[in-house]
């Protein structure tokens, strides 16, 4: 399994790639073999503010589904549209072509507080 | 293979129905009704024959497995034998042809059983009145969640006591049906030996607790030994303690859910009482209460003044109407026939075998297999393949297709979720021994053919219409009528 | 008497290998002061005895077939062919399991498939589901579906013409979560549009809208789903499946959800059940929808064949956070209007409403040739009706006279539902009622008011 060093993680399997102000989320390598084959992807709305670790959306295989929880607060400002008809991007491709969404940063510090590559897999991806 | 849609079988002009005659005028639809109210294109239904419709269906119905052509040791279904009786007296035209809102002068002898059974599931279960308005376990969870929400609201404890705490064995209509009453839903681990943890549950009993929601025996099959303590801490609280009927198969005429302490019980007809599930419905709910919870439940009820019996709709504690008229009577009919056949003498050596049959099986199979609960096992029990996944590749559900294979119905797979790779057996007292001899040959077979050739079970299952679907497909581009194809 | 195998040899087998001396071993953890305490019920008897004795209460009931039945609200009087009733009553259908292991179910589910399929024939849209409880439960279903389908949406507009024990199921089910129900008025017996107007507003997530109503009156619901649509809210109509072989489909008037009680569809009257809801909806709405669908599929060969699908909405998966609580359908009452439906067919269905019409028309012009009698409301109705009662007679007595002298089920006193008008008789008349009935009935009618 793969864990990018450039970004970061959460407890929760999620990951997030911050670029300036904005950054991408998804899910990690790990997470989308526990829970198989995607079939579909419930995606946010692009202008809804969260809050981290507020469920934002869902991420359905055939037998389970799993929420999706904001790594940080923010204002989603877009969603990855390719999921609607190629759910399966998260399978082949879960850190650049199965992103789930994009958002802006409120606070920025709070990234300092999510995982390293070396700390989530060691304890989480397991 | 017969494959073919009943639309493909369609063509202009073919018909099968036949109407009633008519002397009268015949007018058109034109003179009554302005045509900004009509329909403009016909619904497109088949054009078939009689004997399409006729061959159509039967040879549907034998792609099936059903009770009376399988073995169905489905855990917590309670898949027994289902007797003809029930459906001869449940088709009387004196109870399939009466209507629900003709007068109660005219249903005497149909309010009178309804008014029985309600005595008869209330003497089985130890509770003081029942309503038999829900047409399913969940309808019947949901029924009994609203009235401890306003059993609570009526005390002035509604708007404080917001949560229900269930075991992480539970089903998952428990939850689902308490959410749904506006409960918060905190769940709590179970012990070592599979049963409700003491500890936890005292942890998180307060007065926000409105409900503890379990089944007795477990989801594990193991009776919760400790109940008398649960119910006290639970009532100490000042919560209410409900009961899913799931697992009531093996108390009949042993213990009763109302002596355990519950406050509120559900119980399936078309699992303890015989009653056919149907290829998935229609079931029925019944909901049982103690006297503390009797003025909450759904209107109408059923009461009896001299000798007369009547539908009573002004209740005004109560919660309201749960289903549009009076539940699916004609399930509860069966159950009904069902009940006094047997009898309370009848019903007891229904459990005593339910209980005998299931540790028959788990004795003869728990030297070849990890049953991790045993102890207390009553009606069902569970074997992990966990060691089976591991060494040999082969999971509960590829045991399921072998199973499959043989013409028996697998045992329910993958619950209860705090086993892993769980097989959850439940025989039934209705099946002979013979019938569990041959499971357990089987299911020795199974254990052999992984040692042998483990990539056998993939293939699974060989002698059946289809083999394996593809799930994902499904899911993933839904066709979910006949226009979707292509 | 006995459901129970097991002969005093297999016991002893049993016990024996099991190893221990009585079943009481077994049950050993149950605290004593509640094992095996006295239940107050009889030992049990042959079937043959029972039978004798349900027999017996069968017939102290009067049945539809001695009782000539002018009685609908929700629950109709047609016509059940044979092949219904014989081919659902298969027992490879009615003992089989619920379809979660597909390759032992594929008959249940290619029946469901087709039963979908016909649904979303009838009321014009693209999805249905596998069946809901019954018509009362079907629509507090979709209620729930509304605001669960829209954030921040809770007021559920409920016409005050929607059958009143539907309004009852609603109340009951959304009486615990976060959700405003509100009553729209009525005038002359169909939902008020002017009123409706001021009533819509950006909290509301859809209305529930029935036609023909719980009066009999059609409703125009067109107007109505545009003026919510405007809004960004949803309509649900609720339907008589019958209905539709003549009247405008849920499509047509601009639904984006149709329910209804799915009885008329084959299913015996059996003092109130079991039948089944149905539910369809559109593509959109599809992944909100409660309870079981089923999808077609194709197995590793290739072969067609179908699943239970969508199943990550459901409690099984989802717990409290699925769409519904429900977890059966009511998949055998399904079947029977999946045959039903292909017995009709294109003509049928057509045919059948159109002598709903005729007869009820030509029962309402006769009652109202009796003095007295008057139509309650001028709309158009399909096959049940309101009339009006101007002798001063209560529709209660009337009722009952016509049981107790003429041997009929002579209608409804609406007042007895709750819904006020205590000189209102609700009359039903379908297919199935033949001239010379309908001509006693209206007989009876005049020596009873």
């Amino acid at each position: 399994m793969r864990f990018p060093e450039t970004l970061r993680y959460t407890p929760s399997h999620e990951w997030i790639e911050v670029t300036g102000k904005k950054a991408r989320v998804g899910i990690t390598d790990f997470a989308q073999k526990e829970l198989g084959d995607i079939v579909f992807v419930e995606l946010p709305e692009a202008g809804r503010t969260v809050k981290a670790q507020q469920a934002c959306c869902v991420v359905e295989s055939v037998k389970t589904a799993s929420d999706i929880y904001s790594p940080v607060d923010g204002t989603i400002t877009a969603v990855n549209a390719d999921l609607d008809k190629k759910p399966e991007l998260i399978n082949e491709d879960c850190y650049a072509k199965g992103w789930i969404f994009e958002i802006e940063l409120t606070n920025p510090a709070q990234i300092d507080n999510l995982l390293t590559a070396k700390s989530y897999s060691e304890s989480y991806a397991t | 293979m017969y494959e073919k849609l009943i639309a493909e079988l369609s063509s202009p002009g073919r018909n099968a129905f036949s109407l009633t005659a008519w002397n009268g005028e015949e007018t058109s639809v034109g003179q009554y009704i302005p045509e900004n109210l009509l329909r403009t294109e016909p619904a497109k239904l088949p054009e078939v024959s009689k004997i399409d419709i006729v061959r159509h269906f039967t040879r549907l119905s034998q792609k099936n497995f059903s009770i009376d052509t399988n073995f169905y040791p489905l855990g917590s279904c309670t898949m027994k034998y289902n007797p003809k009786i029930n459906e001869e007296t449940a088709r009387l035209a004196g109870f399939a042809h009466t209507h629900p809102l003709q007068p109660a002068s005219s249903v005497q002898g149909l309010l009178k059983l309804l008014y029985c059974m309600e005595r008869s599931l209330s003497a089985l279960c130890g509770m003081d009145a029942f309503t038999l308005q829900p047409a399913a376990g969940a309808h019947g969870e949901l029924t009994g969640m609203m009235l401890i929400k306003a059993y609570h609201t009526k005390k002035g404890d509604g708007v404080s006591r917001t949560q229900v705490i269930v075991p992480d064995s539970s089903h998952g209509t428990n939850p689902s049906s308490a959410h749904l009453a506006g409960y918060e839903i905190i769940t709590i681990p179970s012990d070592d030996r599979g049963m409700v943890d003491l500890d936890a549950l005292k942890a998180n009993l307060s007065s926000r607790t409105a409900a503890f929601m379990m089944t007795n025996p477990n989801t594990l099959g193991v009776f919760e030994k400790n109940i008398l303590e649960v119910a006290d801490m639970v009532h100490k609280a000042g919560a209410l303690l409900y009961y899913d009927g799931a697992n009531l198969n093996p108390l009949l005429g042993i213990c009763r859910p109302g002596d355990m302490g519950f406050d509120v019980v559900h119980v399936n007809l078309h699992k303890t009482f015989s009653t056919p599930h149907g290829g998935g419905g229609p079931g029925s709910g019944p909901v049982g209460v103690k006297s503390i919870l009797e003025p909450f439940l759904p209107i109408p009820r059923i009461t009896k003044n001299n000798d007369t019996f009547l539908l009573n709709g002004y209740c005004p504690d109560s919660i309201g109407k749960v289903s549009a008229f009076y539940g699916n009577i004609g399930i509860i009919i069966r159950a009904y026939a069902y009940i006094i056949i047997n009898g309370i003498n009848g019903l007891t050596r229904v459990s005593e075998l339910a209980v005998l049959n299931a540790n028959y099986l788990m004795s003869r199979l728990a030297g070849s297999f990890n049953v991790p609960y045993k102890e207390g096992v009553m009606h069902e029990f569970v074997i992990s393949l966990k060691k089976e996944a591991q060494t040999y590749g082969v999971r509960a559900m590829d045991v399921a297709k072998w199973l499959i294979d043989n013409d028996i119905h697998p045992p329910t797979v993958y619950f209860p979720l705090i086993v892993e790779e769980a097989l959850m057996i439940e025989p039934t007292e209705t099946e002979t021994i013979d019938t569990l001899d041959e499971f357990i040959e089987h299911m020795m077979a199974v254990k052999d053919t992984m040692r042998g050739d483990p990539s056998l079970f993939h293939e699974l299952p060989r002698t059946t219409e289809i083999c394996r679907p593809d799930e994902v497909q499904a899911a993933r581009n839904p066709i979910l009528t006949w226009h979707d194809r292509n | 008497m006995d459901y129970v195998p097991a002969s005093d040899n297999d016991i002893k087998h049993i016990l024996d290998t099991i190893g221990v001396s009585s079943v009481d071993c077994l049950l050993n953890m149950i605290p004593e002061k509640i094992l095996r305490k006295p239940v107050d019920m009889p030992d049990g008897m042959s079937e043959h005895d029972a039978a004798k004795q349900l027999k017996k209460m069968a017939c102290a009931n009067h049945d539809i077939d001695r009782y000539p039945c002018f009685i609908g609200a929700g629950a109709y009087d047609h016509i059940v062919p044979a092949v219904v009733r014989s081919i659902a009553g298969r027992s490879e259908f009615a003992t089989a399991y619920t379809p979660y292991q597909p390759e032992a179910s594929q008959g249940t589910l290619q029946a469901i498939f087709e039963y979908q399929s016909m649904i979303c024939e009838l009321t014009g849209l693209a999805v249905s589901n596998a069946s809901l409880y019954d018509g009362g439960s079907a629509c507090a279903e979709a209620a729930l579906m509304m605001i669960n389908s829209a954030r921040n949406k809770n007021r559920i507009l409920v016409s005050q013409t929607l059958h009143p024990f539907y309004k009852a199921v609603i109340k009951t089910y959304l009486q615990n979560i976060d959700a405003q129900v509100v009553a729209v008025p009525a005038k002359n017996g169909v939902t008020d549009l002017d009123r409706l107007d001021g009533m819509i507003d950006d909290s509301t997530a859809g209305i529930i809208i029935q036609s023909p109503n719980f009066f009999g009156c059609i409703e125009d619901i067109k107007p109505v789903s545009e003026k919510i649509h405007r809004a960004g809210g949803l309509t649900a109509m609720v339907c008589n499946p019958i209905s539709l072989g003549v009247l405008a489909s849920p499509a047509e008037c601009g639904a984006d959800i149709a329910v209804g009680e799915g009885q008329p569809l084959g299913i015996d009257l059996s003092y109130g059940g079991p039948y089944f809801g149905f539910m369809a909806t559109t593509k959109q709405l599809m992944r909100k929808m409660p309870g079981r669908i089923v999808g077609m599929t194709s197995d590793h060969h290739g072969s067609r064949c179908y699943v239970l699908t969508l199943q990550a909405r459901e409690q099984h998966i989802r717990r409290e956070k699925a769409t519904s609580n429900i977890c059966t359908n009511q998949a055998l009452m399904a079947l029977q209007g999946c045959i039903y439906m292909a017995w009709l067919g294109k003509n049928g269905l057509r045919q059948i409403a159109t002598q709903n019409v005729i007869r009820a028309h030509y029962a309402q012009e006769q009652a109202c040739s009796v003095k007295g009698v008057s139509l309650m409301y001028t709309a158009p109705f399909f096959n049940e009706f309101c009339l009006k009662i101007d002798t001063g007679a209560k529709p209660a007595d009337i009722v009952a006279a016509m049981h107790d002298k003429h041997g009929l089920l002579g209608g409804i006193a609406i007042e007895s539902m709750g819904s006020g008008m205590p000189d209102g008789l609700l009359v039903c008349v379908t297919e199935k009622r033949s001239r010379e009935e309908i001509d006693l009935w209206v007989d009876a009618l005049r020596k009873s008011i």
